[in-house]
């Protein structure tokens, strides 16, 4: 076993993802309309194209066959429109799709600074669940996630910068943030005592704070138990776990209130932070092990055996499956009671992201559920591979379709700011972390489980 | 000396499975071994085949999501389609969504029904049966090997009693029935 070097591979690669990506952004703030007339231009532009056309076509079709006989879409159409607009008098049509196109490069970014930042709050909270519940198989992954979680303080700092940006009126990600908006909209009024921009940015402080604070003593004290056996570190690495779990389940459902729901101003749903933590979780997981195996095959992680990795890929089948059952939750209770507040979220998802809407879910559950049910497949790294990724692919699809239908409406595409964006903080992602994991030794020594983890074994592996 | 039917007591699952595994090594047949609870590992180290049970239970659990899905198509749309909460039942595919729900707990349903049924058929378990096991301790405390002694009895016993057998039983072969 040797301890992790910061490899010159690794290096370039993310030197050239952080690079391409930013470049991509660029392009994409390049490219976003300064007027009203440069955006009609863009639109009239995409009409042309292949892409522009599909949409409107879509658009006629479904009205026309799939809803034609649902009684209510119509009058949800009309009302989601206005929701958008915000205070709808008063925008007219193309200064909404002006301020649509202006916020997609914005919101090209945010959603992988938010997906990459809660790729590493996932991993926290199953680092807290793994020192909580004092679990005897991972001990030997502290290491690697104490490297992912190192990302949460640049990630969160990141989406701040972005939600500072918002809150200068950079973008109109967040309707709220606009006071004019404000004072035309009784819904948002009404939510003031909460969705005002000094609360707002308190309790993100709030929220980052207890996250970085946990992270950083857990990993001092994870450290410090390196030199030795003291007990007393073990205990206090369990209280201090147990406590940052019940902060961060309070804090982790605020923060998707807020950052994240807090987009559509008039939308509510209330298992929505569990919603968002099943996302975090399953990515958050699947990106363990996927730099697990990255590492076993670079003969890092002599002690990872074929039953470390069973276990993650049956978090990961598992989380799965949770994220399915919210998402259905959620799904089928607001189209069930067909409330229009509620009901105009999922509608402009159907209408205009359908593909993406419903592949995520086949990327999300029912790829992992069928490949992933196999017991043998589960330790097979190739498929674990195969499945994490496609996995992460379809988590980050699901926050894109969180974000993107409220902040850029049907003028949505995959283009240089996207891809880029999201190799931007992949490449920043992967920097951070692996430079972490070799800033100490591989393999956490001094814990009292460390024997059962090395020689964990599950009984139904050979 | 001939070959003699034991039944070897243990009293630790630990000690039981190495005896197992020992019994195996030295090619002496195993009939059955009773224990209080499931000894992870007991299956491979007698070198059972694997069961094919969790592949059967996902048929069973496709069998259910299919009848749950013809039922609700029968109840909901063909036969009385009904508007309730303003969700007419027109088509299967509009309607799916409040379907979900049954299709998944008739599917949980079919598997976990039938799997205990095929288990208990396997296992040729059913209500009132008279119990298998010679030792009523095996029910409680103790674990039991029920073996083929080999062709060299003593050999075996020492062999036994060194892997920590507590107690070691010659049994003829037709008080079994």
């Amino acid at each position: 076993m040797t301890d992790y070097k910061f490899s010159n591979q690794i290096k370039r690669l993310s030197i050239i993802l952080v690079i391409i990506g930013a470049i991509g952004i660029a392009f994409g703030f390049y490219y976003a309309p300064s007027n009203i007339e440069e955006a009609k231009e863009i639109v009239a532009k995409m009409s042309h194209e292949g892409h522009g056309g599909d949409h409107s076509d879509g658009h006629g079709g479904d009205h026309g066959d799939g809803h034609g006989g649902d009684h209510g879409d119509g009058h949800e159409g009309g009302y989601g429109e206005d929701s958008h607009g915000a205070s709808g008098h008063e925008y007219d049509h193309d200064k909404h799709v002006f301020h649509q196109l202006q916020n997609k490069p914005w919101a090209a970014i945010y959603v992988p600074a938010l997906f990459f930042m809660m790729i590493s709050l996932g991993v926290l909270a199953f680092y807290a669940i793994q020192r909580a519940s004092q679990a005897g198989w991972s001990i030997v992954l502290y290491r690697l996630m104490e490297g992912i979680t190192s990302y949460l303080l640049p990630g969160s700092i990141f989406v701040i910068i972005i939600l500072v940006f918002s809150a200068f009126k950079f973008n109109h990600l967040f309707l709220w943030m606009d006071p004019e908006v404000v004072a035309h909209d009784e819904i948002i009024r009404n939510k003031v005592g909460y969705l005002n921009i000094p609360f707002f940015f308190a309790r993100a402080v709030i929220y980052i704070t207890g996250w970085v604070l946990y992270r950083n003593i857990s990993r001092r004290l994870s450290l410090e138990q390196d030199t030795n056996n003291d007990i007393n570190i073990h205990k206090k690495l369990f209280k201090f776990s147990a406590g940052f779990l019940v902060f961060f389940l309070v804090s982790e459902s605020m923060m998707s209130w807020d950052w994240i729901m807090s987009i559509d101003p008039h939308w509510f749903s209330t298992l929505f932070g569990w919603y968002v933590f099943a996302g975090m979780f399953v990515s958050g997981i699947t990106t363990l092990a996927l730099i697990t195996i990255y590492l076993k095959s670079q003969n890092y992680l002599s002690f990872i055996n074929d039953s470390h990795i069973h276990d993650m890929a049956k978090f990961m089948f598992g989380v799965s499956v949770f994220w399915a059952y919210l998402w259905f939750s959620q799904f089928m209770l607001i189209w069930y009671s067909n409330i229009p507040e509620e009901v105009t979220y999922f509608i402009t998802r159907i209408e205009d992201y359908n593909l993406l809407f419903f592949g995520m879910v086949v990327l999300n559950l029912i790829f992992p559920l069928i490949v992933l049910m196999n017991s043998d497949f589960k330790k097979t790294n190739f498929i674990v591979i195969l499945t994490g990724i496609v996995i992460i692919i379809g988590h980050y699809l699901d926050v894109y379709n969180m974000i993107m239908p409220s902040a850029v409406g049907d003028m949505w595409s995959f283009g240089p700011a996207e891809i880029g964006g999201f190799l931007f903080f992949l490449g920043i992602f992967i920097y951070v972390v692996f430079k972490e994991i070799s800033k100490a030794p591989i393999l956490v020594k001094g814990d009292p489980y460390i024997e059962e983890s090395k020689t964990f074994q599950y009984y139904n592996l050979d | 000396m001939s070959a003699k039917r034991l039944h070897v007591m243990f009293d630790d699952d630990d000690i039981l499975l190495d005896a197992v595994k020992e019994i195996v090594k030295n090619k002496m047949y195993i009939h059955e071994v009773y224990t209080p609870f499931p000894v992870h590992g007991l299956d491979k180290a007698m070198k059972l085949k694997p069961t094919n049970i969790s592949i059967a239970t996902f048929i069973y659990g496709c069998i259910g999501f299919t009848v749950a899905v013809l039922m609700m198509y029968y109840i909901m749309i063909l036969d009385w389609p009904q508007d309730i909460g303003g969700k007419p039942s027109f088509t299967l595919i509009e309607n799916i969504p409040s379907f979900v729900p049954i299709i998944f707990e008739m599917t949980v349903f079919f598997a976990a029904h039938l799997m205990v049924i095929t288990f208990y058929m396997r296992s040729k378990l059913w209500p009132f049966k008279k119990a298998e096991n010679p030792e009523p301790s095996t029910t409680d405390d103790k674990f039991l090997i029920d073996m083929e002694s080999g062709s060299n009895l003593s050999r075996t016993k020492t062999m036994l009693k060194k892997m920590g057998a507590i107690s070691i039983k010659e049994v003829k072969e037709k008080s079994e029935k």
